[in-house]
């Protein structure tokens, strides 16, 4: 059960072979015998699986079955759950317990979907390995002495390990993607405002946006037309008309225009993941797809912009973070500065006081127009280049990773090193473009991926696109041996 | 080094961030490393650029101001750390 996909589980529940509550526990019973190992998770709420799943039983027999029915999910532990602690990685929250449920698990759960758990993540989200969470660093199932990436490690871990089919991330600058294409999973990040942040514990609010990591582009189809659409709660989330994603895939990619960013291929890039990179794009070519050479001058400059701009963002909003109405509180404080400086002070963690001191540094008086205003300018401007693309390209294809999995510590004493892993992901969340990364083929045994950005809500186009390469090829049907 | 022990001591009482003594020093030389990476952004041209405000360019949405919320406060209130009569406890601010 635990080799099929979303999709064919659905089937499977749809013709009565395997109930949601046997689903249910055979994954259970998979999240117990590898949790440990590859510290995926930071909460599994077995008890509350298992009802939801004996509910939906119910739902289907009476047939009142909804659009995900008894199928299994975990969420990263960044999305607010009612009733379960939610930690967001950090020792902050350690004790937290959502009095909510964020839009994404409230949708997912009234569409009918059984949530299994919690997924560990980078603290706040800040973070491309997984070292940052305060719950210990996820491994790659591919090998446990590397890094599953991240900040959504402990979701594409999980998925690349058929724990689950399924799992929610959140991309802030190539959190959803990276960990995909390092775990040889589907990673899908929609357009800024496509799905509600309502719930989601906040990082850079201009940047963030809520996705799913999955095993094929049909399931993240089936998972994004669920949680797609306008939530009056979030006032970032647009009314914009939800098209049926799973109906858009059987669109063939002859006559897509696919644009090659010239510098996606510069430097940087290892020679063994541009070569498979290039071998799917050869693959879209010769199913009838035209590839075109494009530019975007100022890319080169994404990651020292968003490390202006989304430090500054989460230095305003993790001020929340204080001891006063939720979370850690430090011991007999003196007064009430010394609460908040000690609360803060152990409450969290190095990379995620480095932002915050980023971002206040950035913003402090005689700095905010040489920094913030200029790398919002900056911003403008690569936004800008890909608006230009995209008049004359469908989508962009190119790398998703710079380089396949890299070792648990390998990149943690240069801050600068870790955030390169980014260079291919981070265009998308400035400009608050779509973009999804596919497994493409193998470096050294271990997963590639490709990443397809397309314009602003055109995820209809990137799934079908994606979709239709995993008709071809299938790199996705793939998965640890450790794990089988 | 682009930047001063002192320098960054004050970005953290701004921040409100206690650091420990033998933190200062790996924080100092991780941030320094960090602004001069983040300088390379002065090079770029941005004359007539208006800096970008929201991914999609879009306004605020507003909406009426009516309740909507119900009176949770005992629930939520069960996460902080000291409460007394619905009202949250902090050291002593004014004498």
């Amino acid at each position: 059960m635990h080799q099929r996909t979303l999709g064919a589980l659905a089937t499977g529940l749809a013709g009565g072979e395997f109930s949601s509550r046997e689903l249910t526990e055979a994954l259970l019973g998979r999240i117990e015998r590898h949790g440990d190992t590859l510290n995926a998770f930071v909460t599994v709420t077995a008890d509350a699986a298992i009802a939801q799943a004996d509910r939906a039983d119910k739902a289907r027999a009476s047939g009142d079955a909804g659009p995900l029915n008894g199928l299994p999910i975990v969420h990263k532990d960044l999305f607010c759950t009612k009733g379960v602690r939610t930690t967001c990685g950090s020792n902050i929250l350690g004790n937290f317990v959502s009095p909510y449920d964020a839009s994404v698990v409230e949708r997912l759960a009234n569409a009918g979907a059984v949530m299994l758990g919690k997924t560990n993540m980078d603290e706040f989200a800040m973070g491309s390995s997984n070292e940052t969470s305060f719950y210990g660093p996820v491994t790659n199932p591919w090998n446990a002495k590397l890094s599953p990436g991240g900040s959504s490690g402990g979701s594409a871990a999980a998925v690349a390990a058929r724990l689950v089919p399924a799992a929610t991330g959140t991309d802030t600058g190539g959190s959803i993607r990276q960990p995909a294409a390092l775990t040889g999973t589907v990673g899908l990040k929609p357009t800024y405002g496509r799905v509600s942040r309502y719930g989601m514990v906040a990082f850079a609010s201009s940047l963030d946006q809520a996705g799913v990591i999955t095993r094929s582009a049909e399931d993240a189809a089936m998972l994004l037309g669920v949680m797609a659409g306008l939530d009056p709660r979030d006032s970032t989330s647009v009314d914009h008309r939800v098209p049926d994603y799973v109906a858009g895939l059987s669109k063939p990619v002859k006559g897509l225009k696919i644009g090659i960013v010239r510098q996606h291929f510069d430097e940087g890039l290892d020679a063994q993941c541009a070569e498979r990179v290039k071998a799917s794009l050869s693959a879209l070519e010769d199913a009838g797809a035209s590839l075109v050479e494009v530019d975007l001058p100022n890319i080169g400059l994404s990651v020292p912009t968003y490390y202006v701009v989304a430090p500054a963002e989460c230095s305003s909003n993790l001020s929340r973070f204080d001891g006063v109405r939720f979370g850690h509180r430090t011991d007999d404080p003196e007064d009430l500065l010394d609460l908040y400086c000690r609360t803060r002070g152990e409450g969290f963690g190095a990379e995620v006081k480095r932002r915050i001191m980023t971002g206040t540094y950035v913003l402090s008086a005689g700095y905010y127009d040489a920094y913030y205003l200029k790398a919002q300018k900056v911003r403008q401007l690569i936004s800008r280049d890909f608006k230009n693309v995209f008049e004359s390209v469908d989508v962009i294809a190119g790398p998703t990773a710079p380089t396949t999995a890299f070792a648990i510590g390998e990149k943690t004493d240069d801050p600068i090193t870790m955030y390169l892993n980014d260079i291919y992901t981070i265009g998308a969340n400035l400009a608050g473009l779509p973009g999804i990364s596919v497994p493409c083929g193998f470096a050294d045994g271990l997963p590639v991926g490709l990443q397809l950005v397309g314009p602003h809500f055109a995820e209809e186009t990137i799934l079908s696109c994606a979709h239709q390469y995993q008709q071809l090829t299938d790199w996705h049907a793939k998965g640890p041996e450790d794990f089988a | 080094m682009s930047l001063t022990k002192l320098e960054v001591q004050q970005v953290a009482t701004l921040a409100r961030l206690q650091l420990e003594d033998g933190e200062i020093d790996d924080v100092v030389d991780k941030l320094s490393r960090i602004v001069d990476f983040v300088d390379q952004l002065q090079a770029a041209p941005t004359d007539d650029v208006l800096p970008m405000a929201h991914p999609l360019n879009m306004s605020q949405r507003l909406r009426a101001d009516d309740v909507t919320e119900t009176d949770q406060r005992d629930f939520v209130q069960q996460n902080a750390p000291s409460t007394e009569a619905g009202y949250y406890l902090v050291p002593k601010v004014i004498e």
